[in-house]
């Protein structure tokens, strides 16, 4: 199956020292970490302008991010690698870590995805939480947010990209819980707080492997001496790293916290929970492709993960009324596709990054235009209260579907060339593999239509009182913008310019000859996604939706509307022998420790409240006492001296 | 000349003393029954210093003779402030300070 991949040798990462704009590298991070610690620290005082520094600040790093990717573009390819050290980190013994941050076509894309669509999303954010009062606090974590996964995709060795890794997990916890006084979402935050630690665990043990087998954590150092390891040395660093890329990007087996995530406000979903943080697990991948490269088995693991993933998560969307979750589903899905293309190695690296990149773009397009619809809605998420909508919100349904096209893959939309790319690539691997994402497709298809007829056609089922309205210009324009870059996105592929671009960083693809020519593919997947539109015409379009969903519905419809039973899953592996266990040493530590350790006091105690009973106040047994004591000593003086 | 007598004697006076100490419940008989039992053991020392010829034994009669005085005007002061309080001289009547 990989047998394509032996030749390939990952490039080796080789930064040439930061000069010129990029000496301002720092400023990138530096910026939103500023914003949130003013906004965060400041408290009340910056309640009147918090928001408005929050916004400002990721621009300035888009401007710089922005700066940079056209300084970069003027270089030779093999001269796009820059690295600034900042300071030493940590320095014990032969451990020598240095906070550095290395700037390469992956990080020049993956800057400009983060501060852009997060600018965007900090502007929507300016009208979408207006009336909160909270708003100031919210910015901060958005900031905080925004340094952190900036940090991410800076870093050069993989713990400054754990720190990052970690302060993501962070705000995408404060912000899931951002509404705290909802025991939902207080426990939706708590989920996905706790389902990221079990990725952290393999992500930690990763970095502790690569510290043991290569004395660093650097890329450039790693990258340089990958193929002195012993493959089991590689192909545990490749599962290790996959179980971190699991719990961050919602990957089965861990992928049971994105749909709750959906408590957090809708820009958070849009931003952290859509756009980039989930998407983290996939840079990872890529970004350790000297690793993967090397280790077959660790890819194929990848593979596995990603199609069991897009199939799971398609089918879910397919099923539920609430419209955040549907599009959680179809995230997760869409990471799978991700995720795919990054393990089929340097064939598919590249288009695995250019569908991050168009997914960032069409689905914080959708994200943000289902906040809009809540907006107009009084915060209604179920589908099945919404109908006929495109009349009273005419901005959000055209940019709506301008994210629709791009994601069911409408040819000419970004989507279609991203997604094709990944279906063209699984084919040319593993026959299987590449019908299980045509399969997807055509989900995506259905589940995506379904939503779009649901929401903006079919007949009115609005609640008694509600009054949509179209929401203000400060959102609509990212709306607009966003939908440009979703219909536009694919431009990124003309002339194969990311695949050129990404090189120096993943590889060059290797020629392969593809079982059907690229135009079949093209016209096969276009064909099942249109069957899957169809379906939802004939199941949705053609039929009056009830209000409330059909209680009378098939097993397999029943297990998608409960998550596929992910949650159910999880408790009878992992929570409930987990609370057996602990119940088990609580008990043990209880009777066994305590008891062994308070037991002799306890007896001491209990034969010493028998004996003080032989304090009884009476004088005359005091003397009897003492007489036979007396009499005692004598026998004994008698029986020494006798003796 | 032997002092097996006056050993005898001395044992007997302290029997009594001893077995008085403990079955009577009069405070002051008890207290004579202590006072014969100094005075039984006075008895032995001085008969034993008497037999050993040095004054070792008479000198710590005269100091047991003196703590007893001592002994004495405490006591009595005890018994008859206890009296006072309680209108008995039982020595089982005052248990109060037990487990």
């Amino acid at each position: 199956m990989h047998a394509l991949h032996e030749v390939v040798h990952a490039p080796v990462v080789d930064p040439s020292s930061a000069s010129g704009v990029f000496t301002l590298l720092w400023l990138v991070i530096a910026l939103p970490l500023a914003g949130a610690a003013v906004l965060l620290l400041g408290g009340r005082f910056t309640d009147r302008w918090g928001h408005l520094l929050g916004t400002a600040l990721p621009i300035g790093s888009f401007v710089l991010s922005l700066w940079m990717f056209i300084d970069v573009l003027g270089r030779d390819s093999a001269d796009r690698q820059v690295s600034q050290h900042l300071y030493t980190w940590i320095q014990v013994g032969h451990l020598d870590v240095g906070m550095d941050l290395l700037y390469d076509p992956l990080s020049s894309l993956f800057l400009l995805l983060i501060t852009g669509v997060g600018s965007l999303i900090h502007v929507y954010s300016i009208g979408y939480m207006e009336h909160d009062p909270r708003r100031r606090r919210f910015f901060g974590y958005l900031n905080l947010f925004v340094a952190a996964m900036l940090l991410l995709v800076l870093s050069e060795n993989y713990l400054g990209l754990f720190l990052g890794w970690e302060g993501v997990g962070l705000a995408s916890y404060l912000l899931i819980g951002f509404w705290q006084y909802k025991p939902s979402a207080a426990a939706a935050a708590k989920k996905a707080f706790v389902i990221n630690r079990v990725g952290d665990i393999g992500m930690s043990l990763a970095i502790m492997l690569f510290f043991v087998t290569f004395g660093s954590t650097s890329f450039t150092v790693i990258s340089a001496s990958a193929d002195r390891a012993s493959t089991g040395t590689l192909t545990a660093l490749g599962l290790l790293l996959l179980l971190g890329a699991c719990g961050k990007s919602a990957q089965v087996p861990l992928q049971a916290w994105l749909l709750d995530a959906m408590e957090g406000p809708t820009p958070v979903s849009a931003l952290i929970h859509a756009a980039t943080m989930v998407t983290a697990g996939v840079y990872l991948v890529v970004r350790s492709s000297f690793v993967f490269d090397l280790a077959p088995n660790a890819q194929t693991a990848v593979v596995v993960v990603a199609v069991v993933t897009l199939l799971w998560g398609a089918i879910i969307g397919c099923a539920k009324d609430d419209i955040k979750k549907v599009l959680a589903g179809s995230t997760m899905s869409q990471i799978g596709y991700m995720m795919l293309g990054a393990g089929l190695g340097p064939a598919g690296y590249a288009f695995a990054i250019f569908h991050l990149l168009v997914h960032g773009f069409f689905k914080a397009n959708m994200f943000l235009g289902a906040g809009s619809v809540m907006h107009g809605m009084d915060d209604d998420v179920d589908m099945r209260h919404y109908g006929a909508l495109r009349k009273a919100m005419p901005v959000t349904f055209l940019t709506f579907s301008m994210g629709y096209l791009a994601i069911i893959g409408f040819p000419g939309f970004s989507g279609f060339w991203s997604k094709d790319k990944i279906i063209e690539t699984a084919l040319a691997d593993n026959w299987l593999v590449g019908l299980c994402a045509i399969v997807g497709a055509g989900v995506t298809g259905f589940y995506m239509t379904r939503l779009m007829l649901l929401t903006f056609f079919t007949d009115k089922r609005w609640e008694k009182g509600v009054h949509p309205h179209e929401s203000p210009k400060i959102m609509t324009i990212p709306l607009i913008v966003l939908a440009a870059l979703s219909a536009l996105g694919g431009v990124m592929l003309i002339g194969n310019w990311i695949v050129d671009y990404l090189a120096p960083v993943v590889g060059t693809p290797p020629h392969e000859n593809a079982p059907l020519p690229a135009i079949v593919v093209t016209l096969i997947a276009v064909l099942v996604v249109a069957a899957g539109v169809t379906l939802a015409w004939f199941l949705v379009g053609k039929r009056d939706v009830p209000r409330t969903a059909p209680q009378q519905v098939s097993p397999v419809v029943l297990a998608a509307r409960n998550d596929l039973y992910g949650d159910a899953i999880n408790d009878t592996l992992v929570v409930n022998p987990g609370r057996r266990v602990v119940g088990g040493l609580l008990t043990f530590d209880r009777y066994g420790v305590d008891g062994t350790l308070t037991g002799g006091p306890v007896a001491i105690g209990a034969v010493a409240g028998q004996l003080r009973r032989v304090q009884n106040g009476f004088v005359r047994s005091y003397a009897l006492s003492l007489l036979g004591g007396v009499l005692l000593v004598v026998l004994a003086l008698l029986a020494v001296n006798l003796a | 000349m032997s002092v097996t007598p006056y050993i005898v004697l001395s044992s007997i006076l302290f029997t009594i003393g001893c077995v008085g100490v403990l079955t009577r419940r009069n405070a002051i008989v008890v207290f004579m029954c202590v006072e014969l039992m100094l005075n039984a053991s006075n008895l032995a020392l001085v008969a034993f210093a008497r037999q050993h010829g040095n004054l070792d034994g008479q000198i710590a009669a005269f100091f047991v003779m003196v703590v007893a005085a001592a002994e004495v005007v405490v006591g009595l002061a005890i018994i008859m402030t206890i009296f006072r309080t309680r209108r008995s001289a039982s020595v089982d009547d005052a248990s109060l300070l037990k487990y």
